[in-house]
């Protein structure tokens, strides 16, 4: 899935060396903290890790072999901010050294293999851990299906591209369904590797494991015969008021919908216009929520489009925030309830 | 590890191209890349020019030209695409031996063709003219994170260590009888690729603990400071600008 030169234009692969230049350096942050100042050599040996376990080859049948692709084995091993550096590192290095890659679709191919890869398999990952039961198998079904998932959301994110700045004009609905029709088998054999090695490395090493670290069980003490939970211990450090982020997320977005989108372009998107095209946007039907007040990102009644579109953002944006943080109080509340119940019912114990 | 830490596609030289600093060389092979993909694809003959600029370049690194077509080989995945191009494309059709094509498919295959080619054979002369750790120092001249820097060249460092454990894992296997015909046989391979993530993470750690007992404390020292004088500097960007006139002629003509 190494993109060449010459195959999308240049303003995407402009833009989406942007969005890989800021997802490498949120990383490079984000990794000092999962590792601290052993950031250096750790990646870098991840890296070549990955480096080398993608010549590792996979016999299927009859010949042909595949090879593992890493971007979910890197974000389950190592952590999602150390597993996009490793791959954007390692793509860097084939696109420079090995000329696998064009060095302008360096972009592109970060932003398809590495940032996107690694995001939905982790995102996946963890929601499947806190859903399934904490076991260690749970862990390996997780990987399997966060691998499963992350090859074709590449192949789909790669499509996107494609019809945005594709330098050829082929219909978005074929490439999509060569694309993620092909990614699909290949994250199976994918996914399979992928859970059999994390599997492997949580039989040996289950400390190594960043996305099985919620598993250990508590520690105990003998304390006269009987097993006693020992007191957890306290992670300094950690007190970090959530508050800051919250408050920049959300200037963050209310900026982007209230005024970077007045400059947004009003054409259609490369999808809408291969509808269009083709006349398959005849067939659709509107939208049940086309007579909503927010119908097309516009308020009704007032004329003006621009300040339409941007009173329509950030009043989506209001919608959202509002509906996230009543998700989030309510699980909050939930847990902490039960941690309250937990603690008393422990207190009772020992009383 | 024996074999230096000169990668695969190096190939040693004293050719003025081997001598310019790496930085330059980086900056000018982007730049160029950068304008032929810019170039609007119907300007067949500015390809053309591109492409004698880059055998003149590969003339004076003295770098064969049979060692960059074997390298140009690579490519060879997206040649296969760019052959399905002007069967899927649609849009206005064309007659050519028999099979219906299509004109804008004929054009986008072309165009990746073109481009891709002269793309994979800039980073192959990049790559066949500068050494590993030059282009690291080069990489990091261009500002680079040094963190990142630092990544890569670990990467680099202990990329054949890696291997080379996988390697013996390898014979290891092989020495006992085992053959990976198939599926079945996924879960021993993967099994390996286990042990060989927990070897690669303990020496990660023990390569850190061996930093730290010499007083490395976040920062890697430059020892050599790569300079660029502007002779050197005008020397690198005559490829870019070259290109640059070719791109806007193949704009206006």
């Amino acid at each position: 899935m190494h993109v060449p030169d010459g195959f999308i234009n240049a303003p995407v692969s402009a833009v989406t060396g942007v969005v890989a230049a800021g997802a490498v350096g949120l990383s490079l942050r984000g990794a000092r903290k999962e590792l601290d100042e052993r950031t250096a050599p750790l990646a870098g040996l991840v890296a070549a890790f990955v480096f080398a376990v993608q010549m590792l080859n996979f016999p299927v049948a009859a010949g042909t072999s595949g090879h593992l692709l890493g971007g979910a084995l890197a974000a389950i091993l190592v952590g999602p901010y150390t597993g996009v550096l490793c791959i954007s590192v390692v793509l860097l290095m084939q696109g420079v050294l090995f000329a696998d890659g064009g060095l302008t679709a360096l972009g592109v191919n970060i932003t398809n293999m590495g940032v996107v890869t690694v995001v939905v398999a982790y995102a996946l990952f963890r929601g499947l851990v806190k859903v399934l039961p904490k076991k260690r198998r749970s862990v390996t079904v997780a990987s399997f299906v966060a691998a499963l998932v992350s090859v074709p959301a590449a192949a789909a994110a790669f499509t996107g591209m494609y019809a945005l700045g594709g330098t050829t004009y082929v219909p978005t609905g074929t490439v999509l369904t060569a694309m993620v029709g092909v990614h699909t088998l290949i994250g199976l054999g994918e996914a399979a590797i992928t859970a059999a090695t994390v599997g492997a490395v949580i039989a040996v090493r289950p400390d190594l494991v960043y996305g099985a670290r919620g598993l250990t069980a508590p520690l105990k003490l003998r304390v006269g015969g009987e097993l006693v939970d020992a007191a957890p211990a306290t992670s300094p450090g950690r007190a970090r008021s959530p508050r800051k982020v919250w408050i920049t997320g959300l200037v963050a977005s209310v900026v982007l919908a209230g005024f970077v989108s007045f400059y947004a372009s009003a054409s259609p998107d490369g999808l809408e216009k291969v509808a269009a095209d083709h006349g398959m946007d005849k067939k659709a039907e509107e939208h049940a929520a086309a007579n909503s007040p927010l119908a097309d990102y516009g308020v009704q009644d007032i004329a003006d489009g621009r300040l339409s579109g941007g009173l329509a953002g950030v009043i989506g944006v209001a919608a959202t925030v509002a509906a996230g943080t009543g998700v989030f109080w309510v699980v909050r509340r939930r847990r902490t309830a039960d941690a309250d119940a937990a603690a008393s019912a422990r207190a009772e114990e020992t009383v | 590890m024996g074999a230096g830490h000169a990668h695969r596609l190096y190939r040693r030289g004293d050719s003025p191209v081997h001598a310019l600093p790496p930085h330059c060389k980086l900056a000018a092979v982007l730049c160029f890349v950068l304008v032929v993909v810019a170039t609007p694809r119907e300007a067949m003959w500015a390809f053309a020019l591109y492409a004698a600029l880059l055998a003149t370049v590969a003339y004076a690194a003295r770098v064969p030209a049979g060692f960059l077509l074997k390298r140009l080989l690579i490519e060879v995945p997206f040649v296969a695409f760019a052959v399905l191009l002007p069967f899927v494309a649609h849009g206005e059709q064309t007659q050519v031996l028999g099979l219906s094509l299509s004109v804008d498919g004929l054009w986008g295959a072309w165009n990746v063709l073109a481009k891709g080619t002269l793309g994979v054979a800039a980073s192959v002369l990049l790559a066949a003219t500068t050494e590993l750790r030059e282009l690291l120092l080069g990489l990091q001249r261009l500002k680079l994170p040094p963190l990142l820097v630092q990544i890569a060249s670990f990467m680099i460092r202990y990329g054949d260590v890696i291997a080379d454990e996988m390697r013996r894992m390898r014979i290891a296997r092989e020495s006992r009888g085992f053959e990976a015909r198939g599926v079945r046989h996924w879960g021993v391979l993967a099994k390996s690729a286990g042990a060989l993530f927990i070897r690669s993470y303990e020496r990660g750690e023990r390569v850190h603990l061996a930093m730290v007992s010499r007083g490395y404390a976040g920062s890697m020292p430059v020892i050599d400071e790569v300079t660029a004088s502007r002779a050197q500097w005008s020397y690198a960007l005559t490829l870019p600008l070259s290109a640059l006139a070719v791109c806007l002629l193949g704009w206006f003509l």
